[in-house]
């Protein structure tokens, strides 16, 4: 029995390698060489210890705590330092890799009917979804024995076997976690859309809910597993147990993925659907009306996701201003120009950390009118009365409009939160003219976003690494010492600091036009190119 | 009056020719049969017809507009069913057949209805359960329950079965004594037959042939069988015959149709007792073409 649920399983895990063959290297590649060169840059960055310890000062507050995770601050080695400024991001990079990569071959494939295919085969039930797992879990240890022994080869003094290996370790185990996340809510959602949805939704959650824990309410960090992460504390104590833990979390998911796979009918959810409307209401009677409906229950999450990163963030503002006040000597330290606390330097990081992501939701929008392409249902649209001008516009209407929602929902968020654990809170109007003022940025990556599917459609891929690039080369371009003009090449660089300088109004009239520019080409490439698959 | 007109139509994709100056009309009024082999460019022609794709060279009209600058002009006018119909997973039948007739500008609830009832469709379900036949009903329904001059239907049926394939028959025949034209790309030749007035036939995205049934028959061979008191003898030396094969007494032979005269004269000299003549069927004028010139494609 056991045996025959199973079958095929050898063969198609040569398939997934086979169809992955370009997909998995990729994505090793792309996160060993993160990895390595971090150290590498610290030890140029950073050569000395006093160096590294007045860096140790600045991290001493909760604001980068909230950010990552808590280290040993009195012994900021490099590789402590490596372990506490990176770890936590890299790790959630590795999730990503297995939420996406795990989707694909066990909704996507189903969604696409694949999988019906292969059923019909000599191949046991079960055979698919853990043939998925076998090669990502094989996936995930490559990648702690590359990170493991790489670290180590460095030689970098305080980067030992140990905590190397365990670096290692850390990131194939949160892969692994991913992994069965992904399997889980894989059988609970009908679509890949919905499973990648839930998946990363989590994986914000965990990352928020660790912030939140690590602050200040110790049992929170213990719920989730970035919480776990974190308390490996690398290159210090070492700790292996919470890895063990992570482990054991992963394969009781995998256990459980099984079982509701081999209870359900293929391409069934565990959510069943009920009978809906006999016909359209008035929304749904529109080109505009439809790109809505499409994408309702992404908008919704993604608006609650936002307000509550908003929240989240906002009440830690209490315990950071708290523990400034009156240390004149640190605010001297942190507030670099008159006037601005150390509250306003972290309330702006956010702001900007909190624009870019709310900048996801909107471009999924105006992707998601490709990706009707490609499934072969904009044929039944252009085949009625309507111009590609209209149908592109009325995505384009969708995500302006969703752009605008999610960074006021995160301002809104992150002030009522202020104002209730502040002594001093901001003027809401403070707080959310700090969040739309990055609305002409988040404007261009959705124009970027229409260009392409105007005129290379295939290449829609390439926003998301612009949005990853503008993420690191602002948030992390300090840390590294990047030269100013990096910065320069995305949007969000160019937004005026309002909180430090006075408003200046030239840059967002240019980022404007520049938006409205792009979007004109690709409306003018979208009349004219070839509506295919 | 023609209602649809393409000269000379031809589409790359790449260096791939898919279609290769291809001429079709479709007449006001009548049902067009448009049959050909799997990816001769049927469907490339009927997406160019919609506007979706873009025509390397020649011209594409639909009344007399240019079907790709004019495409939402023309498209208030027509109705399009596509082949494989994908549709919405979490919409229903009945939402997305409002949304269709919606974005054609047109609105009939009465006709929806009617045709709900008669296609057997259930409205409330979400697309993602409905079978491939239930998804291709959701589009008919959509497209016969708006007003159009022209039908362009994709293989409509593919996916129905018989008692449906017959509703969907009556539709079109409606539609035609209202005075409607069809456009009717098709696998089923029983179907063509019956509905169509003139058939184009496409192979290698060339259109090989054009022109009504029985003119295209004519161009053709007949099928006979023949009952005679002596044994026919020297049919075979006779040109234009095929196919000969005996069973009983009966013998049975496909004719050219220019050669039936000669035919019919030499077996007369055997004295006929029985003579029966049934014209070619689609299928194998069909044969013919499909398996016939090979290599006389339009590849590059
Ligand atoms: N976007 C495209 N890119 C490249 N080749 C294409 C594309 N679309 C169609 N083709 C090719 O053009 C040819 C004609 O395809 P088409 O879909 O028109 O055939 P068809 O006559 O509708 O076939 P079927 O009876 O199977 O539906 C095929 O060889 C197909 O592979
Ligand atoms: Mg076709």
């Amino acid at each position: 029995m056991a045996s025959q649920i199973n079958k095929g399983i050898g063969t198609l895990s040569k398939f997934i390698i086979r169809r992955d063959r370009i997909r998995i290297p990729l994505w090793l590649v792309g996160i060993s060489f993160f990895t390595f060169i971090v150290p590498i840059s610290f030890t140029e960055l950073y050569g000395s210890q006093e160096q590294r310890d007045t860096l140790a000062q600045t991290m001493e507050n909760p604001a980068m705590t909230a950010m990552l995770g808590p280290a040993d601050l009195s012994n900021y080695t490099i590789g402590v330092m490596t372990a506490h400024e990176m770890l936590l991001f890299t790790a959630m990079a590795v999730g990503l890799m297995s939420i996406l990569l795990v989707t694909r071959h066990t909704r996507g494939d189903e969604e696409n009917g694949r999988i019906e295919m292969i059923r019909s085969l000599r191949i046991g039930r079960l055979s698919y979804l853990n043939a998925t797992l076998l090669v990502y879990s094989l996936t995930n240890i490559l990648l702690a024995l590359i990170v493991g022994f790489g670290l180590y080869g460095f030689q970098i003094e305080s980067m030992d076997l140990e905590g190397s290996l365990l670096y290692g370790v850390t990131l194939g185990t949160t892969g692994l976690f991913f992994a069965g996340v992904t399997a889980f809510f894989g059988q609970l959602s009908e679509s890949s859309r919905g499973t990648i949805g839930l998946s990363i939704g989590f994986l914000l959650v965990a990352y928020i809910v660790r912030a939140v824990g690590d602050v200040g309410n110790e049992a929170l960090s213990w719920i989730s597993p970035f919480g776990w992460i974190t308390k490996t504390q690398i290159y210090d104590e070492n700790n292996w147990w919470p890895m063990a833990l992570m482990l054991v979390v992963s394969m009781i998911l995998f256990i459980v993925a099984n079982y509701l796979n081999s209870n359900r009918d293929l391409e069934a959810g565990l959510l069943p659907s009920k009978p809906g409307r006999n016909s359209a209401s008035v929304f749904l009677q529109s080109t505009i009306g439809l790109s809505f409906r499409l994408q309702r229950t992404a908008i919704l999450s993604w608006a609650i996701g936002m307000f509550v990163l908003g929240v989240t963030y906002g009440s830690i503002l209490g315990d950071i201003d708290s523990f400034f006040e009156g240390n004149d000597v640190l605010e001297q330290l942190f507030g670099s120009e008159e006037g601005n606390s150390v509250t306003t330097q972290f309330v702006s990081m956010i702001i900007m950390v909190m624009a870019i992501l709310a900048t996801v939701s909107p471009v999924m929008t105006v992707n998601k009118l490709y990706g009707e392409e490609k499934k072969g249902r904009i044929e039944h649209i252009l085949g009625r009365a309507v111009s590609r001008t209209r149908l592109m516009g009325s995505f384009l209407v969708i995500s302006i409009i969703n752009g605008f929602v999610m960074i006021s929902l995160a301002a809104i968020g992150l002030w009522l939160a202020g104002v209730s654990t502040m002594e001093e809170p901001y003027q809401f109007g403070t707080i959310y003219g700090w969040g739309i003022i990055y609305y002409p940025a988040m404007l261009v990556m959705i124009s970027v976003a229409v260009l392409l599917i105007g005129i290379r459609p295939k290449i829609t891929s390439i926003n998301w690494m612009y949005i990853v690039y503008s993420f690191f080369v602002l948030y992390m371009g300090g840390l590294f010492q990047l030269p100013e003009w990096l910065s320069k090449l995305t949007p969000f660089g160019h937004i005026p600091q309002i909180q430090l300088e006075d408003m200046t109004w030239l840059p967002i009239l240019i980022l404007v036009t520049i938006a409205i520019a792009l979007t004109m080409v690709g409306f003018i490439g979208y009349n004219r190119r070839d509506i295919g698959r | 009056m023609s209602v649809l007109q393409v000269s000379e139509l031809t589409k790359r994709f790449g260096k791939f020719t898919a279609l290769n100056g291809i001429n079709l009309e479709v007449r006001e009024g009548e049902v067009f049969g448009f049959i050909g082999p799997n990816g001769a460019g049927k469907s490339t022609t009927i997406r160019i017809l919609l506007g979706i794709l873009k025509a390397t060279a020649g011209e594409a009209k639909i009344f007399g507009k240019d079907a790709w600058a004019d495409a939402v002009e023309i498209h208030k006018r027509i109705s399009y069913v596509p082949g494989d119909v994908n549709l919405w997973p979490n919409l229903t039948g009945g939402e997305v057949i409002d949304l269709f007739v919606k974005l054609r500008g047109g609105n009939n609830t009465n006709r929806r209805e009617e045709l709900i009832k008669r296609f057997d469709l259930d409205p409330s379900k979400k697309c993602r359960t409905y079978s491939k036949g239930n998804r291709q009903k959701v589009a008919l329904v959509a497209a016969f329950s708006s007003d159009a001059d022209l039908y362009i239907l994709d293989e409509p049926t593919s996916g129905l079965d018989p008692l449906m394939e017959q509703v969907f028959q009556q539709c079109v025949m409606e539609q035609k004594q209202s005075g409607k034209s069809i456009l009717l790309s098709s696998h089923i030749l029983s179907e063509v037959e019956k509905l169509c007035d003139r058939v184009g036939i496409i192979r290698q995205g060339k259109i090989i042939e054009t022109g009504t049934l029985s003119e295209l028959r004519h161009l053709t061979r007949i099928n006979l069988l023949v009952k005679t008191k002596e044994q026919i003898t020297d049919l075979h030396v006779l040109k234009g015959i095929h196919e000969i094969d005996e069973r009983e007494g009966v013998l049975s032979f496909q004719v050219d149709t220019e050669e039936l005269d000669v035919v019919m004269k030499h077996i007369s000299q055997f004295g006929v007792v029985k003579l029966e003549s049934t014209p070619p069927t689609l299928e194998d004028l069909f044969m013919r073409h499909y398996e016939g010139k090979a290599g006389a494609g339009g590849r590059s």
